[in-house]
């Protein structure tokens, strides 16, 4: 075990037709750690989200898992070097059964379809899903389907999981659900979590250290009562963001 | 095991088909044929369409290689269709993997991947009307000797030889989707099917996957042309690269339902049942085009009343639901 | 001087092909089907101009009008009662959808007006106009004409009216345009209909230059695709310069190779902007 970050990220930038969608970015992640990716819409968090999983490619900077060099990966490849990611807009297999969804996750990790099934139940009744297994994923309810999601991306095994908003458009009741099973995962596999998050109830509860991104700059980073203490957050963020708190 | 009564009932229908030819004469059994041919070619198209989600409308063209290398190797130089058969296989494979290679590269989809199939087979129909060594327009056809015994080497022989060799290549293609689709490669096309940036996000290569759909469905498809070469011995660019053998060949599936193992023969049976059956019903009234105009409505009514198949459905009142699939 | 005629010719044929590929691009790019019954509905048109010139001794030119309001009403309805249906289905039951109305189409027209070819003669069939040397056929200039008259008919709809204006909303956004109370079954309708209008349209004036018989259908019907992939699916200018770049190198192909291969050069046409520029020549990357 080494002591350096699972993932670190060093000086990233991001340009879409002359718009700097991300701007010399840098931040890494600890093995073990749950590290939250704040800021307002439009901040570039699903946009680092995307370079960290190979959708886009940074125009500088480097992207580091476990040592090895990923940016410039295509997602399936990122996937394999151990990124596992959630998408914003849930897309399920639709047509397809719960549980054939998280078993074409698992079976990145071994082509044996049976070994697979195995693996994929046991990561559904983690996720509190395991009666749902022969229903189509495209009857699931929301709530489900997030839970699908993060079944699917924690099936390929990986490294550190990127969770986009997976607390969105879900109820209080159900956003405290999610975290415990969160905080369950972090405590029994040690896995390593970066998520964005709009939602502060969840990111408060759930994060060691959050940073936070504005028009697609880290403005701050620091532990959840440092950052939520720092008043450039408090100026471009927070402020704007207390109805999101008092829910 | 949940599929044991879809096992059975499949079982006793090859069993059935198998029993056929005792009691059937010529004519029927060439009916039984064109079903054959029709369910093997649907089960071959629908690896692409129904398992990987890529939509095909040029098959004819994977058909057309197959038909014509095998055939003019033999017309030729005396070369079994077998070891032509080969060679339409690694031609159609070739072309199928050229297709989707350049298409997915450059990331043609959807729609436009269709039509580019439809202007690759075109191409190559309006290509062989021009080929002198594939007898162009005016067509390329095998000699007909005696078809007294079955000489299975040169595929010279009667009616019954080339049934008992669709039948048996009809239940391999299905006996090879049923073990594709359970296995890993089978999951990912249906991942791919249904959402190709999470399947990538789920670590498939999806390029990888598309291109072994396409190269698998094209080489499926060579060898069915290869058959035809030899049963019906004459080939016409018109008619074996058109436009309409494409159509009609993704028609078991489609109505048979998409991605389904059973669906293409049962949608073989009923298509060519109820071409027979509009034949000898308006074969009496010497009216050009009432049968077209007729199939034209049936299919028109099937897919506005079934537009998921008719094999989910009937599979459904069959209590097989294990079978569905 | 050969060269330039030919070209010429081509342009002006390649007008009639414009509005015929633009009814297929006004479908697609607002209801998202691909019209597989397109070159059937083209040969449909054909026909009614034929059997308006026989019954009636209709000019061609002065049925368009009629035809195309015929088609419009025809087209409108057709999508309203079986189309809009299948408006959410996956891509190969459209498919299926369109051929099996293909069907019933041309073996209607099969049946009403045999296998045999018709056209029809008209005094002015080989005049021609001379401008400093280049020879306009006039036949193929009325063509032309009347077809940039149906276009430009057509964009101004599009362009100027509240219910031109509503089906790009529609086309833009659809969940959109249904939020803010578009009634979007209604736009779909009239956008149907103005599709086979066009194609309509584009048949009658077709009838002035080649003659008809129902098995041209799935050649137009080819043709159509070529040429709005060409311009880019669903752009309106696209389908025009489609149209005139596809007739000038069919009447190029025809003349200096072999009439039976022109169409290969467009399918070759089409595979390479396929590839190199899937959005069309005037798309934009989606």
């Amino acid at each position: 075990m080494t002591a350096a970050p699972l993932l670190e990220i060093v000086g990233v930038s991001k340009h879409f037709r002359g718009l700097r969608a991300v701007d010399d970015v840098s931040f890494s992640v600890e093995r073990g750690s749950i590290v939250a990716l704040i800021g307002p819409n439009g901040a570039g968090k699903t946009t680092v989200f995307n370079l960290i999983a190979g959708v886009h490619h940074p125009d500088t900077g480097s992207i580091r898992l476990d040592g090895a060099e990923i940016a410039g990966l295509r997602p399936d490849q990122a996937c394999n070097a151990g990124i596992g990611r959630t998408f914003q807009i849930v897309r399920p297999f639709g047509g397809l059964s719960v549980l054939e969804n998280v078993v074409i996750g698992a079976l990145r990790r071994s082509a044996d379809v049976a070994a697979a099934r195995h693996a994929a139940r046991e990561i559904l009744s983690r996720l509190g899903l395991a009666e749902k297994e022969t229903a189509r994923a495209s009857s699931l309810t929301l709530p489900e389907r997030k839970r699908l999601e993060t079944a699917r991306a924690l099936a390929t095994g990986p490294k550190i999981l990127l969770l986009d908003e997976v607390m969105a458009g879900l109820r209080p009741v159900e956003v405290d659900a999610m975290v415990g099973t969160f905080h369950e995962l972090s405590r029994d596999t040690g896995l390593t979590i970066l998520l964005t998050e709009h939602v502060m109830r969840a990111v408060m509860a759930l994060s060691h250290h959050i940073v936070v991104l504005h028009h697609g700059q880290k403005i701050c980073e620091g532990t959840p009562e440092a950052v939520a203490r720092d008043q450039r957050v408090l100026d471009s963020y927070l402020g704007a963001a207390a109805p999101a708190t008092a829910r | 095991m949940r599929l044991s009564r879809g096992i059975v009932a499949l079982a006793l229908f090859f069993v059935a088909m198998a029993a056929a030819p005792l009691f059937l004469g010529d004519y029927p059994l060439a009916i039984l044929i064109l079903v054959l041919f029709a369910a093997y070619l649907g089960q071959a198209w629908n690896i692409m369409m129904g398992f990987a989600g890529l939509l095909s409308l040029g098959h004819a063209l994977y058909y057309g290689l197959g038909a014509y290398l095998s055939a003019a190797l033999f017309a030729h130089y005396g070369i079994s269709p077998w070891l032509g058969m080969l060679a339409g296989i690694a031609a159609a494979v070739a072309t199928g993997s050229a297709v989707g290679a350049l298409s997915f590269r450059f990331r043609v989809g959807g729609v436009y991947f269709a039509l580019l199939t439809i202007a690759f087979s075109e191409f190559t129909r309006i290509l062989f009307d021009h080929l002198h060594w594939f007898g162009s327009s005016s067509g390329l056809f095998l000699p007909v000797t005696g078809r007294a015994g079955a000489d299975l080497v040169s595929l010279r022989g009667p009616t019954v030889m080339f049934y008992y060799l669709l039948l048996a290549a009809t239940a391999a293609v299905l006996l090879l989707s049923r073990i594709l689709l359970d296995r890993r490669i089978g999951y990912y096309w249906r991942a791919i099917r249904e959402d190709e940036e999470a399947a990538q996000a789920s670590g498939i290569d999806v390029f990888r996957y598309k291109l072994a759909a396409v190269a698998l469905s094209a080489g499926l498809t060579a060898i069915a042309g290869v058959f035809h070469a030899f049963y019906y011995n004459n080939l016409y660019p018109e008619t074996i690269f058109a436009m309409g053998r494409s159509i009609e060949l993704m028609l078991p599936a489609i109505i048979g339902g998409l991605g389904t193992l059973f669906g293409p023969i049962l949608g073989a049976f009923v298509l060519v049942g109820i071409s027979e059956g509009l034949t000898s019903l308006t074969a009496g009234l010497g009216i050009d085009g009432l049968k077209q105009l007729l199939y034209g409505l049936v299919l028109g009514l099937v897919v506005t009343l079934q537009p998921g198949g008719l094999w989910p459905w009937i599979a459904l009142r069959l209590g097989l639901r294990g079978a569905m699939r | 001087m050969l060269y330039l005629n030919i070209i010429l010719a081509g342009l002006l044929t390649g007008a009639v092909y414009a509005l015929m590929a633009f009814g297929l691009s006004v479908i697609y790019g607002v209801i998202r089907i691909v019209n597989f019954a397109h070159g059937e509905m083209m040969v449909i048109g054909m026909f009614a101009a034929f059997a308006l010139y026989r019954w009636l001794h209709l000019d061609p030119i002065a049925a368009m009008p009629l035809v195309a309001a015929v088609l419009f009403l025809a087209g409108y309805a057709l999508q309203r009662s079986l189309i809009n249906r299948f408006v959410t289905q996956p891509e190969p039951i459209q498919f299926l959808l369109m051929i099996a109305l293909a069907m019933v189409l041309t073996s209607t027209m099969l049946i009403v007006f045999g296998p045999n070819a018709h056209n029809v003669q008209l005094d002015y069939a080989f005049d021609s106009y001379e401008v400093g040397g280049l020879l306009f056929d006039k036949v193929r200039v009325f063509a032309a004409a009347g077809a940039l008259v149906g276009a430009a008919l057509l964009w101004g709809f599009f362009q100027f009216t509240r219910t031109g204006k509503a089906i790009r909303a529609c086309a833009d956004n659809n969940l959109g345009a249904q939020v803010v109370g578009l009634d979007v079954a209604r736009l779909y309708g009239i956008t149907f209909g103005l599709g086979v209008a066009c194609v309509g349209a584009a048949g009658s004036l077709m009838l002035l230059l080649v003659d008809v018989q129902p098995y041209l259908a799935t050649d137009y019907t080819l043709l159509a695709f070529i040429i709005v992939i060409l311009g880019g699916l669903g752009r309106i200018g696209g389908a025009l310069l489609g149209g005139l770049l596809v007739g000038v190198s069919e009447a190029l192909s025809g003349f200096f190779i072999d009439p039976s291969m022109k169409s290969m050069f467009s399918y070759g046409l089409l595979i390479l902007v396929l590839l190199l520029r899937p959005q069309g020549l005037l798309g934009r990357r989606a």
